[in-house]
């Protein structure tokens, strides 16, 4: 049997369960606003390539970023919704569209926080349904001013993403 | 007696926006900004030719009273494809004349969001936000955001070497056989 880390920090919390092609993830549901059906989506040039375009909702313009491609390696196939979340920049609250590729699903599970050996955009760990699950660091998945300083800060990020701490994935399985 | 006056809700401020066509992609600019609107086939003649501009989007330029203003190709500022233009602004308090294929009507802006922080390039200066028309997003355009201090700079020497060669063709034209 794996022993967690002595760091390790157990958190009761609501998650929203995503689903991005073959894999599933999770989003703390405190930063989730809703889930929507695919609608038009707007492009104009611009030179952000993490952003595909934007959005109409409720007369809010937001952008849309399909985090499945640095998540899987490729672009979601099939999109059934966009999940509509939030990020934060600084004092600043701002909507991101994240595409979707099934159901969301909301549970209320123990997360295991994230070690110094995860990749970047893990914010912790939660065990459900015989999964591991991965919860999101949206900051670092969605571009942004404190991504694009975290990178600068730290060159070797730029590379991608770090292998996942196997032992973590172990212990709570 | 009792008072007549009667409480308004505040009116929402209004901007008026030029709608215009680049490429096919539809770009909004605040009336305001724009000093002039002429056909390209107007303004053939008044053109002078910069060709040590090291700015791709920038080809030539234009004397308007004192001032030399750029002109600019839109589609290659926005990284669009280009195709002929049909109209140049000439865009108040900058160094600026727009090249661009159309204007498609004016409009009223009642609301601009500020451009989302997850876009982070270049857009930043090109945009002032986006608004939404008949439930169509599209994106604002800043006057000032066309040519960058450095830029002109560069311009101006172009300029200068196009003015110089000018005047020497000028001279040796004038002398006597």
């Amino acid at each position: 049997m794996t022993v967690a880390p002595p760091n390790a920090v157990e958190t009761a919390q609501s998650f929203v369960l995503l689903r991005l092609g073959e894999r599933r993830f999770a989003l703390a549901a405190s930063q989730v606003a809703e889930l929507v059906a695919p609608s038009r989506i707007f492009r104009f040039p611009h030179k952000s390539p993490a952003i595909e375009g934007v959005i109409l909702r409720r007369g809010r313009m937001i952008p849309i970023s399909d985090i499945a491609d640095r998540l899987n390696g490729k672009k979601l196939v099939t999109r059934r919704f966009f999940l509509l979340a939030t990020r934060r920049f600084g004092t600043q609250l701002d909507w991101v569209a994240i595409p979707v590729s099934g159901e969301c699903e909301l549970v209320s599970t123990d997360m295991m926080e994230s070690g110094s050996n995860d990749s970047p955009h893990v914010a912790g760990w939660l065990s459900h349904g015989g999964e591991v699950i991965e919860v999101l660091r949206l900051s670092v998945l969605t571009p942004g001013p404190a991504e694009l300083a975290a990178v600068r800060a730290d060159p070797a990020q730029d590379s991608g993403f770090r292998s996942a701490n196997a032992s973590w994935k172990e212990a709570l399985s | 007696m009792q008072a007549s006056a009667v409480t308004r809700a505040p009116q929402p401020r209004t901007e008026q926006i030029i709608l215009f066509r680049v490429s096919g992609q539809t770009f909004a600019i605040s009336s305001a900004s724009v000093q002039e609107v002429r056909s390209v086939d107007n303004i053939a003649g008044m053109a002078q030719d910069l060709p040590d501009s090291t700015i791709r989007k920038v080809r030539h330029s234009i004397r308007r009273g004192d001032r030399t203003l750029y002109i600019v190709n839109a589609a290659l500022h926005f990284g669009l494809q280009p195709e002929p233009a049909a109209l140049v602004f000439f865009l108040r308090r900058t160094r600026t004349a727009l090249l661009v294929d159309g204007i498609e009507k004016m409009a009223t802006m009642s609301r601009l969001q500020a451009l989302s922080l997850a876009f982070q390039g270049e857009e930043r200066n090109w945009y002032r936000g986006l608004t939404a028309l008949d439930q169509t997003v599209i994106p604002v355009v800043q006057p000032e955001g066309f040519l960058s201090l450095s830029e002109l700079t560069l311009l101006e020497a172009a300029q200068l070497a196009a003015d110089t060669r000018a005047i020497a063709a000028e001279t040796s034209g004038a002398q006597p056989q």
